[in-house]
């Protein structure tokens, strides 16, 4: 190896570990702040006198009925394009290029922009106020490009000798999609939702002021609620003593998202293998 | 019958999906357009005190800009530096974990680097120079926040160099670093120049992270160390309590993020098609 190889490897390991360093002590520091709170006791009571004591077991609840509303809208929709992209659009044309164009800038929207849009459309003018269902909904509005990009991707996997049968056993176009298409797409369809709830769980700025941030347990979709996610900024922002616990609730919510991760990363082996077979 | 019936299915979820881009466009001018025809260039040449109704949004803009352009600077170097050492330099067995570092990286919700900003960043740069909530706290939390999608676009970017050239570079007894500058970084730099903008895109639209390090005082950017207040953390923190003129106003700031990211898109997409053009 030439000598400025060698330095250009040295260098290329230094920079390495300059990346390395700050997410190790992003993953320290949060743990060492927060494992003092976090208990059986944490996850399983309501939170009092503004999350400075108790636990955030309300926040789960309120959280998951926003992932629930959020995928409720967002796969449904997100197949049904998916599907008119991959099998009713051809390639190329204007209609295929014209909502190409819709989702990538949908993607590259900012956050802040769906919290503003979900405010002003989903709890001012549908009336449905500061509460989950705005949430999720608002939320879902920004999934659904990773959405169908996902499932579109899952279905155009689908090999074109399953379509070339199914035409030839004169199957319905319903029949195809229904019973042979969607299936056979499945585990990269999931892979998709799963991908979804990650990002939707991530996200903050988009529930600031949809789904709000009353901390009670919802009584209905139509109550305030807040996330995981709003509860770490509240925490560390607006609560004085209160980085403990939204280092804590970061914990939870990491822990959440690295299984996740784990189970898109088993989910996506047998699909390639049953791909193949 | 059923086919029919099924066409329009997906025909009325395609247009859901428009409609949803159409609605936040009409929506956030519908809402703005008198305003801002009525404040003119008010909007960027007085101060920002919604209180008295002004509605400058300058300083504000420059914020955005100045905390957005430093991350870039920061973090699109490094991208690419790593994604060409782990394909021509570094050992094969590093590969596999270092991707999935990334991956993390890429996984973390903004407020979590918000969190770590907040516990680490800000009290070491504040026993720096104070007050520690900076422009260079807000820079260097974005730009870890970005550095691991730059860095996989620069990869995917790399791995279309058709491989003959590289055997060609080999046999002409280039080194690596030679090959790299003089055959891969010219032949790959639009479409990792179109994924950097992209990054630059969500570095403006960012908003928790920015909000929790970066100090939120509206002034011009001075100094590094001074806090700055961007846009996005403007809307998130007035939000709550604007009415009238002051809400409408924070909706011409999000007009004018979405009119910007649609923007760099564009550009985006002009860099990446001159790519393919060549290829």
């Amino acid at each position: 190896m030439v000598r400025r190889d060698r330095v250009a490897t040295g260098f290329g390991a230094v920079l390495l570990l300059a990346v390395a360093m700050p997410v190790v002590s992003m993953v320290f520091s949060i743990w060492d702040q927060g494992h003092d709170e976090l208990s059986l006791a944490f996850l399983l009571q309501d939170p009092r006198q503004a999350g400075q004591a108790g636990g955030i077991a309300s926040l789960m609840i309120s959280t998951g009925w926003i992932l629930a509303i959020c995928l409720a809208v967002a796969v449904p929709v997100g197949l049904g394009c998916a599907l008119y992209l991959s099998e009713q659009v051809p390639p190329g044309s204007r209609r295929e290029r014209g909502l190409g164009f819709v989702l990538d800038v949908l993607a590259a929207t900012p956050s802040i922009v769906f919290g503003l849009f979900g405010y002003q459309f989903l709890a001012i003018t549908l009336g449905f106020g500061f509460s989950l269902l705005s949430g999720g909904i608002a939320l879902s509005f920004m999934v659904l490009p990773l959405m169908i990009r996902s499932a579109e991707q899952a279905l155009r996997a689908v090999p074109r000798a399953h379509r070339q049968a199914a035409t030839a056993l004169g199957v319905t176009r319903t029949g195809w999609i229904t019973r042979i298409l969607v299936p056979s797409a499945a585990p990269g369809i999931a892979v998709g939702v799963i991908l979804s709830v990650g990002r939707a769980l991530a996200e903050t700025a988009v529930l600031l002021f949809t789904a709000g941030y009353v901390l009670r347990r919802p009584d209905s979709v139509m109550d305030s609620g807040r996330a995981l996610s709003v509860h770490i900024y509240d925490m560390a922002m607006n609560v004085p003593g209160g980085a403990d616990r939204a280092a804590a609730t970061a914990v939870v919510l990491i822990t959440a998202l690295i299984l996740i991760n784990v189970t898109i990363r088993g989910l996506i082996r047998p699909s390639r293998a049953g791909g193949h077979a | 019958m059923a086919d029919r019936w099924l066409h329009r299915l997906l025909w009325l979820s395609a247009m859901l999906a428009a409609l949803v881009l159409g609605g936040i466009v009409v929506l956030l001018i519908g809402r703005t357009a008198p305003f801002i025809a009525q404040q003119g260039m008010d909007l960027l040449a007085r101060q920002w005190y919604p209180g008295d109704g002004e509605f400058g949004m300058a300083a504000m803009i420059a914020g955005s800009l100045a905390v957005a352009v430093l991350a870039l600077v920061l973090a699109a170097p490094l991208a690419v530096a790593l994604a060409a050492w782990l394909r021509y330099f570094a050992p094969g067995w590093l590969r596999r974990p270092a991707l999935a570092l990334f991956a993390l990286m890429a996984g973390i919700p903004s407020v979590v680097y918000g969190l770590w900003g907040l516990l680490v960043l800000v009290p070491w740069i504040n026993g720096w120079v104070p007050p520690g909530a900076s422009w260079l706290a807000g820079s260097l939390v974005l730009a870890l926040m970005i550095l691991p999608l730059a860095l996989l676009v620069t990869d995917a970017a790399l791995a279309q160099v058709p491989p003959d050239w590289l055997h060609a570079g080999a046999a002409l007894a280039l080194s690596r670093v030679g090959m790299l500058r003089r055959v891969v970084l010219p032949h790959t730099a639009p479409a990792i120049a179109s994924g950097v903008v992209l990054q630059f895109g969500r570095a403006l639209g960012e908003t928790m992270a920015v909000l929790m390090v970066c100090g939120n005082v509206v002034q011009w950017p001075g100094s590094v160390f001074e806090p700055v207040r961007t846009l996005t953390a403007n809307i998130a923190l007035e939000m709550s309590y604007a009415a009238g003129d002051h809400r409408i106003a924070l909706f011409a700031s999000g007009l004018l993020l979405m009119l910007v990211t649609m923007a760099l898109l564009a550009l985006s997409w002009r860099l990446g098609r001159r790519h393919h053009g060549t290829a």
